[in-house]
């Protein structure tokens, strides 16, 4: 199954900016559906980002953040050809996680 | 020599089993708390209060301890009018030393806190994602630099139904 998770991190210089796309519902829990039922809450609750074994930007979100949240952030270290793990947990328990490689 | 065969088969046979029963035990445990616990180790926890309170005051309270400044020297980046209120991208950077977490709030949500960043050494103070908004709202921007926190607001009108233009000047 293809990752929920799309990367894109790209170095210049000194700074690495980092793009990533998770594909999740982020069912916020006050939504009703066709029969007026409450869809419960399912979002994705931590995200994060690690460069070399330690982690650079920690994302905690609650059920305001859009679905099939996008994230945008850059930090300094970073070189080509390094790895970057993406990670993330929802409120369900579910997780995924992407290592890509620095651009 | 045979009796030393057949312990040998019941020694490893056993190791086997007791190496099923250990990965069985520390694959669930792996999935019921692993996860979280991994996360927990080298971070705080998730604020869960946080994300709870309904107002503004109580979730920066439950998140940081303390009350924010206005300053100028945090910079939120969102849209006068979102025609969507389903998706509103909104940025948020600061110029200030030593920031260390970045926090949005969206004041006319049922939770207020949408979002709470922690800028790790290195990283730059700056994030960028996509929010939903109930209405037309006070968006507020917090950040923690050197143990001080530090707010910026910005109104954002949400026109209702998403069609657009029904709001618009």
């Amino acid at each position: 199954m293809a990752s929920t998770i799309r990367v894109r991190a790209t170095a210049s210089g000194d700074s690495t900016e980092v793009q990533a796309l998770i594909q999740h519902p982020m069912d916020s829990g006050f939504v009703k559906n066709a029969k007026g039922e409450l869809i419960p809450p399912h979002y994705i609750q931590q995200v994060t980002i690690e460069h070399g074994g330690k982690p650079v930007f920690v994302a905690d979100w609650g059920p305001a953040v859009s679905k099939d949240p996008y994230l945008k952030f850059a930090f300094k270290g970073g070189k080509k050809g390094d790895d970057l793990k993406v990670s993330w947990t929802d409120n369900k328990g579910a997780s995924d996680t992407l290592t890509a490689k620095i651009q | 020599m045979s009796s030393s065969i057949w312990n040998d088969a019941t020694a490893s046979r056993r190791a086997v089993l007791q190496g099923i029963a250990v990965v069985a035990v520390v694959g669930f445990t792996g999935i019921r708390f692993g996860v979280t616990e991994a996360f927990a180790a080298v971070n705080d926890k998730y604020p869960e209060d946080a994300f709870k309170q309904k107002s503004e005051a109580d979730a920066i309270k439950s998140l940081y301890g303390k009350t924010a400044e206005k300053s100028d020297k945090v910079k939120l980046d969102a849209p006068e009018i979102a025609e969507n209120g389903a998706v509103v991208p909104v940025s948020v950077s600061s110029s200030l030393p030593d920031v260390t977490s970045i926090a949005i709030l969206v004041t006319e949500n049922p939770n207020t806190l949408a979002a709470a960043y922690r800028i790790l050494p290195g990283t730059a103070a700056s994030v960028s994602n996509r929010l939903k908004m109930a209405k037309t709202s006070n968006v507020i921007a917090v950040v923690e630099a050197g143990g001080k926190l530090y707010s910026a607001t910005k109104e954002v009108k949400v026109t209702v139904g998403g069609c657009g233009g029904s709001n618009k000047e």
